[in-house]
């Protein structure tokens, strides 16, 4: 009966994947987009991707790291150098983009074992701005000025990036590997006895995430036409820290939701920086003042339309019995 | 000679960091707070000193006096409505709405003034280079070392000495047990944050006056570096957090003497890095034992 349902909801999940790639690809084809809306959906779509892979790391595992924007500079250079250095096609560029970022996330989260808390907060603030600053000193990928990156982002791959991401990082949590994750979060001490591996599992959560940020950065890199160092200050991390924060610390669909949300807001509120940054700011103030679980606390969408007491559902649903 | 005229440019600086690292460590050791908001109480310090010398016409001492005030009342209004409400959450929760108040501030101060940067008038120290030991140092660093020294000193005066240091002193080791005492814990607190924003002001009116730039984004390295700082000398202890200023500004001097000043702003992060993998209780700082 249980697979029965996760299946249900597998294939309900691919359906209305399937529905929105076929949507978007035929209004595209039909030239029904314009540009601005495409840049849109492209940035909702990269930014989805990071806030999941945030998620993994701040929602399930509790290591609250602010330098996720290091992870996607090392992506987005990795992968336009392979592009654009050393002629690869797009694919590679993808891939290797992924796994510079998880050798960065490795180097972050071996630190991470020794902090706790607002160390392994300031520590990995501290680390997005090592990144920025060897970016910024490295004539081979332009220093300051940038590195030009020609348009290869097209929609099936940034697509199925967000499917890739969204399905290894769901089922990553409701693996054995993730409900040890979420152990961690609820307390750490308590899983370290219980014979959980906490340094494995926190490395791990570090890499996998890291890895999804440079993918995201390598989506990144081929859409916009040019990287600089610039584009991956700590303020890049907090716009991605808000969607984790505002969406719930622990939902996956409330990371989803947050990150289409407010990027559509900011897109309108682009000619008004200093706006989007106040309404950002009273976004996360106004959310820990009076909702610090965030839009969805830890429940996942699906949860939202099933009936109270019912099986089946996540593990968090049954923490909150509990 | 040009390494010891760096050096004194580290100090100059490091002095600088090390009253903002104050009003961290001070804040941190009573509420167990990052303050991330505190480098931005530098930054409107710094504008409050620039308007009061040049709207209101004042001398350098009269607008530093009027800017501490100033900061403090503001650091007491930041603590009062967004941190005390979550005297009992979580400490991630607390660093997200210290993070949140950061960039209010920041984008609050462009969204009022612009993003455009103000330069200090040139005249309002007197600039004469004075040669010591056969150096030739500049008559502002002397004068900036001075003033934050005698700011340092009236803070180790009021941590020790009085009645409210006591207290914060008290707080600091034992919010229940100092409550119980009879120790208006709020005040306390409250009291804490006037203070270190009020050393973060004075930051702020001496940064611009030797460094003339002040633009509404200044607050975020040097708060960070002074956080860095903070830690460096062990967080939540006050000497530590002077040390730690002077040493991280030294560091950074020499780097830049060392022909990497472009590396000058990573030194701090590396720093850091290395200081909270070897020695996470910072220099001066007892290893404390966690108890389940």
């Amino acid at each position: 009966m249980k697979i029965l349902k996760q299946g249900k909801t597998f294939w309900l999940f691919i359906l209305l994947g399937a529905v929105v790639f076929g949507t978007v690809q035929f209004m595209i084809a039909g030239g029904m987009l314009n540009q601005f809306y495409l840049n849109t959906l492209f940035s909702i779509a990269i930014y989805t991707i990071l806030a999941v892979s945030l998620h993994l790391i701040i929602g399930i595992t509790g290591q609250f790291s602010i330098g996720h924007a290091g992870f996607l500079a090392v992506g987005a250079y990795a992968s336009a150098i392979m592009t654009m250095k050393l002629g690869l096609p797009f694919v590679v560029a993808l891939v290797a983009g992924g796994l510079a970022a998880a050798v960065a996330g490795l180097l972050i989260g071996i630190p991470s074992l020794r902090l706790k808390g607002d160390y392994l907060a300031i520590a990995t603030l501290g680390f997005g701005e090592i990144v920025r600053i060897i970016l910024l000193n490295m004539d081979y990928v332009g220093g300051a000025s940038g590195l030009q990156v020609s348009h290869l982002t097209t929609w099936p791959w940034t697509f199925a990036c967000v499917i890739l991401t969204i399905v290894v990082i769901a089922n990553f949590t409701n693996s054995t590997h993730g409900r040890a994750c979420i152990s961690i979060r609820e307390d750490e001490t308590a899983a370290d006895a219980m014979g959980i591996n906490t340094t494995f599992y926190k490395v791990t959560a570090f890499a996998i995430g890291a890895f999804f940020a440079g993918i995201a950065g390598a989506l990144f890199a081929h859409n916009f036409y040019i990287i600089q160092p610039s584009n991956f200050g700590f303020l890049k991390s907090f716009d991605i820290l808000i969607f984790v924060v505002l969406g719930g610390l622990g939902s996956l669909s409330g990371a989803v939701i947050a990150a289409i949300l407010l990027t559509i807001v900011s897109t309108f509120l682009q000619e008004y920086p200093e706006t989007r940054m106040i309404i950002y700011s009273l976004v996360l103030i106004l959310t820990m003042l009076y909702r610090p679980q965030g839009l969805m606390g830890t429940r996942e969408i699906g949860s939202l339309f099933k009936r109270k007491g019912s099986g089946g559902g996540s593990v968090d649903a049954k923490q909150r019995a509990l | 000679m040009e390494l010891v005229q760096q050096l004194v440019n580290g100090i100059s600086l490091g002095s600088i960091y090390a009253l903002i690292a104050l009003g961290y460590t001070m804040v941190y050791g009573i509420v167990k707070l990052i303050n991330f908001a505190h480098g931005d109480v530098f930054m409107v310090g710094s504008f409050m000193g620039f308007y009061s010398i040049t709207i209101l016409d004042l001398s350098f001492f009269p607008a530093l006096v009027l800017t501490m005030a100033a900061c403090a009342l503001f650091g007491v209004a930041i603590e009062r409505i967004a941190y005390k409400p979550l005297r009992n959450a979580t400490r991630i929760a607390a660093l997200i709405t210290a993070i949140g108040v950061s960039l209010l501030i920041e984008y609050g101060v462009i969204y009022f003034r612009g993003a455009q940067p103000e330069a200090y008038p040139g005249d309002v120290l007197p600039k004469e280079t004075i040669s010591l030991f056969g150096l030739s140092v500049s008559s502002q660093s002397i004068f900036i070392l001075g003033v934050s020294v005698a700011l340092m000193i009236l803070l180790q005066f009021i941590v020790h000495k009085t009645k409210i240091g006591k207290a914060m002193r008290a707080v600091s080791h034992d919010a229940d047990a100092a409550r119980l005492m009879g120790i208006n814990v709020n005040n306390t607190i409250s009291a804490t944050f006037a203070i270190g924003s009020a050393l973060a002001g004075a930051a702020g009116v001496i940064f611009g006056t030797y460094y003339i730039k002040i633009e509404p984004l200044m607050g975020i390295i040097p708060g960070l570096k002074a956080f860095v700082a903070a830690v460096l000398g062990g967080i939540g202890i006050i000497p530590g957090a002077m040390v730690g200023g002077l040493l991280l500004g030294v560091i950074e001097a020499l780097v830049s003497a060392l022909g990497y000043s472009l590396w000058r702003d990573g030194a701090a992060f590396v720093v850091l890095i290395l200081i909270l993998i070897f020695l996470p209780s910072g220099l001066f700082g007892k290893n404390v034992r966690e108890k389940v």
